[in-house]
C-alpha cells in the first residue's frame, strides 16, 4: 500500500477504540435507523475474531439468545458503531474462537483473564 | 467535455449515509495546464491537449520543451494527451484544470491501460470451461473445435482464441465519483479501475 493511501485511510480510521480481542466479553453500541429516528441499540457478546486490517478490518461478536446462538460482524471503523465498552477480558490461546459455536452451556465459559 | 490525467493510487474503501462500506479507486489528477488548444480554422477541429506531471530537464527533448513553453511552462510535461471540448467553454494556454472540475455524484469516464497478463489461453482470456477437474477427466484447457468442417473450411472471422490478455486501453463508463479532495488533487472513484498502480488514467465526464 502506498504511504498516500496509507495516510488517507488513517484520517478515517478511530481512534478512539478501546483495545479488545477475541475472548473479550464486549458491548458494541450500533446506530440504527428507523425511519427518521436513530437510536443506539446494544450487542453483548463474546468476540470471536477480528479480520482484516485498516478501513476494512471487522470483528464478530457471538451471543446466545434464548438458547439461539446469535453472530454479527461489525465494520470496526463503521460511523454507525458509536462506541465499544469492554465488559469482561478472557483469557484464549487462540486467535479465532469458531469453536465455541459447537459449544453450550459450561463448556462454552471463557476464564477471565487476571491482570498480570 | 474536458477531463484530466491522473495516477492511479490504489484502492480503499468509504462509509456512506447508510453506514455502508463502498469500495473507492484513489486517483492523483491534475492539475493539468493546457499546452495546446486545437481550433477548427487550424487542425480542423476542436479540442485542447493537456499535460500532466513533470519531465526531468535532462529526459525531456528541445522539442517536447518548445511545444510546452508556449504554455510559459518551463519543463516538459510526462504525459500529454488531447480532450475533445464543446466550443462554449474558453480555456487559455497554460490555464490549470484541477479535480475542481468535478463534484461528488458526477458519472465519469475513465481511460486507462490495463494490468498486462501475458499469452493466455482460452480458459483465463475468454472464461471457456476447460473440462471437470475430476470424474476420470484428462487434464484439458483446450479451445476444442474451431466450427464447422468442409462447409465453409475456413474458421469463422472472430473465434475466440488463446493470444496476449490485458496491456490493452480500457474504458469504463458511468462511474461515480463520491469525493474530491481539492487540497491534495485527489478523486475518490467508486469501483475499481484499469490498470496498476501508478498507471495513468484519463477521466472526463460523462
Amino acid at each position: 500500500m502506498s504511504d498516500l493511501l496509507r495516510e488517507l485511510e488513517k484520517e478515517q480510521l478511530k481512534d478512539d477504540l478501546p483495545e479488545f480481542g477475541p475472548g473479550d466479553t464486549i458491548r458494541v453500541l450500533y446506530l440504527v435507523r428507523e425511519g427518521e429516528k436513530e437510536r443506539i441499540q446494544a450487542f453483548e457478546g463474546v468476540c470471536l475474531a477480528r479480520r482484516g486490517g485498516g478501513m476494512g478490518e471487522t470483528f464478530t461478536v457471538r451471543k446466545v439468545s434464548s438458547g439461539v446462538g446469535v453472530e454479527r460482524v461489525f465494520p470496526l471503523h463503521s460511523p454507525f458503531i458509536s462506541g465499544i465498552e469492554v465488559v469482561r477480558r478472557g483469557r484464549v490461546r487462540r486467535a479465532k474462537l469458531h469453536y465455541l459455536r459447537g459449544l453450550r452451556g459450561k463448556s462454552a465459559r471463557i476464564q477471565e483473564k487476571r491482570p498480570s | 467535455m474536458a477531463g484530466l490525467i491522473g495516477r492511479k493510487i490504489g484502492m480503499t474503501r468509504l462509509f456512506d449515509d447508510e453506514g455502508k462500506e463502498v469500495p473507492v479507486t484513489v486517483v492523483q489528477a491534475g492539475p493539468c495546464p493546457v499546452v495546446h488548444i486545437k481550433r477548427p480554422e487550424m487542425e480542423s477541429y476542436r479540442a485542447i491537449q493537456l499535460g500532466f506531471g513533470r519531465k526531468k530537464a535532462r529526459r525531456s527533448s528541445r522539442a517536447e520543451l518548445g511545444h510546452a513553453s508556449g504554455a510559459g511552462l518551463d519543463y516538459a510535461p510526462r504525459v500529454l494527451r488531447e480532450f475533445k471540448v464543446g466550443g462554449e467553454e474558453e480555456f487559455e494556454l497554460g490555464q490549470e484544470l484541477t479535480v475542481s472540475l468535478f463534484e461528488p455524484g458526477d458519472r465519469v469516464k475513465v481511460v486507462g491501460t490495463s494490468k498486462g497478463r501475458g499469452f493466455q489461453g482460452v480458459v483465463k482470456r475468454h472464461g471457456f470451461a476447460g473440462r471437470p477437474a475430476s470424474h476420470g477427466h484428462p487434464m484439458s484447457r483446450t479451445p476444442g473445435s474451431m466450427g464447422p468442417g468442409t462447409d465453409p473450411s475456413r474458421v469463422i472471422k472472430g473465434k475466440k482464441l488463446p493470444g496476449q490478455m490485458g496491456n490493452a486501453r480500457t474504458t469504463v463508463r458511468n462511474l461515480r465519483i463520491l469525493k474530491v479532495d481539492p487540497e491534495r488533487n485527489l478523486l475518490f472513484v467508486k469501483g475499481g479501475l484499469p490498470g496498476a498502480r501508478h498507471s495513468y488514467l484519463f477521466i472526463s465526464k460523462t
